[in-house]
């Protein structure tokens, strides 16, 4: 074999690479830090800013048009929960079916990888599209904006969510525990239902609940569907529904006015708090150990 | 034995049905956007896509403005978070268990927010200081505008590309970076050269995700862009993006302007769609390890 072939390396000194590596691990160790700061500073100030409002009356009165004493923010807070929970009813159940096809039935099919393409699709999809999409196929029919509209619009966004979370958590159950189950005379049904969703089961609540908290903030799309109010939500059917977040959006731009811009931080405050609790109890109570 | 004879197929069915759904649903997107916006490209034709008026009393609309600001609030974003995503990944993967374990949780939490908290906390936080940063410079701003979207939009991406990026590179086989470390590499040698070649389609995939969520995002940009339907020409220049332009006008519209905003939705659409195309193609060899996705 001719040396010649192999050139000798050019000489790295190790010193300068030694520097590099420092220096990366200094612009790393400080993106980490500028990230969780950022975090921190968020956070510290709708606490800050939205502690300052917090109380009972706040939380059991409803929204005033400015001027009037004791506005608070009760009404939002139930049509917020209306509107979720109407939405989680929507959707869960034929996500958690759809997912079950494709774990169970659909597999590698053809028609598997196109649904589940069109899942990834929707999942992708921006949230302001679905208030468009809503507002045509809900509003628009009705004649009037409403918190089913906005309920509906919340379904589309979590159908998809949910529906690749079941299918991921039903996929990791080993197919053993099937063939054992159909090796009992058991139907596909049952040994779908009572034996795969129940050893998926922890999994199953983790992606359900998480997806509710990501729609709980959603904001976009319930200005094209749910609107505001300062009633309660009495009309959830059938008129503007009062919600959290566009009563955020509404008292932070819409208000010129310092008290406004004090129950919007309030809103936040309380918003925040409900999602992020959401997403710490779930990941530590249900979450399976990740491989 | 009746009950068992029918059970399976009907199961079966129902299961196959919502599944179907899915499909459905991503359909009737298209058409309901394009059915709806049939009369602004009938009068505007492909001329829609360039043309950068928006004069609602003479009826005359181009999507140029709400374009420009939405390829430039996403550049931005993306030039800001994905430099920081990747070391903060890189960081993140090589820590000791504990610390990795808290910040991999932080990450997750921070991409919980809801984007309305950080279009508030820009408006009433970002844009002051943008505006006092900018007169310090000696520019004439009101905080509003392009840089202060993309700073927001980064800070609200950073944690989705990071997450993805953090999966991906601990998806690198140890043997390959114990190997590395052999021949004497040093920590970034080893990102460089091993890690970022093994993982670069996962890691493309990740930035993908980020960009599409950049694209759509509406309450992060509705509040700080300035709402200016015009196309930026500086990093100060108010503008808007399709999504605010759609959550901001959509209201008071009727007529060929409504017409216009579902055009302006169907591109929105149209380039999400291709974004999503590519992070799929791209992140399909790390499918199903990554749950929530």
């Amino acid at each position: 074999m001719n040396a010649s072939v192999f050139p000798a390396a050019r000489p790295r000194p190790p010193f300068w690479r030694k520097v590099q590596d420092r220096l990366v691990a200094g612009c790393s160790l400080l993106a980490v830090a500028m990230a969780v700061g950022a975090m921190l500073w968020v956070l510290g100030t709708i606490v800050m800013r939205g502690a300052t409002v917090l109380g009972w009356d706040f939380l059991t009165n409803p929204s005033k048009p400015y001027g009037l004493p004791g506005a608070g923010i009760a009404n939002a807070l139930l049509g917020t929960l209306l509107i979720t929970l109407t939405a989680a009813g929507m959707a869960i159940p034929p996500a958690l079916a759809a997912g079950i096809w494709l774990a169970e039935f659909g597999k590698q099919s053809r028609t598997a990888a196109a649904l589940r393409f069109c899942a990834n699709v929707l999942m992708g999809m921006p949230s302001v599209i679905v208030g468009l999409f809503a507002y045509t196929v809900i509003v628009v029919p009705m004649g009037t904006f409403s918190g089913f509209a906005g309920s509906v619009a919340l379904a589309i966004l979590m159908f998809p969510v949910v529906m690749r979370t079941t299918e991921d958590m039903l996929r990791m159950v080993p197919d053993t525990l099937r063939e054992s189950g159909l090796a009992l005379g058991l139907t596909r049904c049952r040994v779908t239902l009572q034996i795969i969703c129940r050893s998926a089961r922890n999994g199953l609540i983790t992606g359900v609940l998480l997806s509710v908290a990501r729609v709980s903030g959603e904001t976009a799309p319930l200005l094209f569907t749910a609107l505001f109010a300062d009633a309660w939500p009495t009309r959830f059917a059938s008129g503007p529904t009062a919600n959290i977040p566009v009563l955020i959006t509404e008292y932070a731009t819409n208000s010129p006015f310092e008290s406004m811009h004090r129950a919007g931080w309030g809103a936040a405050l309380i918003i925040t708090l409900v999602v992020l609790a959401i997403n710490l109890t779930t990941r530590i109570l249900f979450r399976e150990k990740k491989a | 034995m009746g009950i068992r004879r029918w059970s399976d197929p009907t199961f079966r069915i129902v299961c196959f049905v919502c599944a179907a759904v899915g499909g459905l649903l991503t359909l009737a997107f298209f058409v309901q956007l394009a059915a709806a916006s049939g009369a602004a490209w009938r009068a505007f034709g492909l001329g829609f896509l360039v043309s950068s008026e928006w004069d609602p009393v003479a009826e005359v609309f181009g999507a140029w403005p709400a374009i420009a600001g939405t390829l430039a609030t996403t550049g931005i974003a993306l030039l800001i978070a994905l430099p920081l995503a990747f070391v903060s990944a890189l960081f993140i993967v090589d820590a000791p268990p504990m610390v990795s374990r808290v910040l991999g949780q932080a990450v997750d939490l921070l991409a919980a927010i809801p984007s309305i908290i950080y279009g508030m906390w820009g408006l009433f936080v970002i844009c002051p200081l943008m505006q006092t940063a900018w007169e310090r410079l000696g520019v004439e701003s009101n905080g509003f505008g392009v840089l202060t979207a993309g700073l927001i939009l980064a800070l609200m991406i950073l944690p989705y590309i990071c997450a993805v990026m953090r999966d991906v590179l601990r998806m690198t086989p140890p043997v390959l970076r114990e190997a590395a470390f052999g021949v004497g590499c040093t920590r970034w040698e080893v990102a460089r050269d091993v890690l970022l070649r093994f993982g670069a389609r996962g890691l493309l995939g990740g930035i993908f995700i980020g960009l599409g969520r950049a694209l759509g995002e509406t309450m992060a940009v509705l509040f700080v862009a300035g709402n200016v339907m015009e196309a930026p020409h500086s990093l100060v220049d108010g503008c808007t993006t399709i999504a605010a332009t759609l959550a901001n006008n959509f209201a008071e519209a009727d007529g060929l302007e409504r017409s216009a905003l579902f055009a302006l939705g169907l591109i929105l659409l149209i380039l999400s769609f291709g974004i999503q195309v590519a992070a799929q193609a791209y992140l399909r060899f790390t499918g199903g390890k990554r749950g929530e996705r």
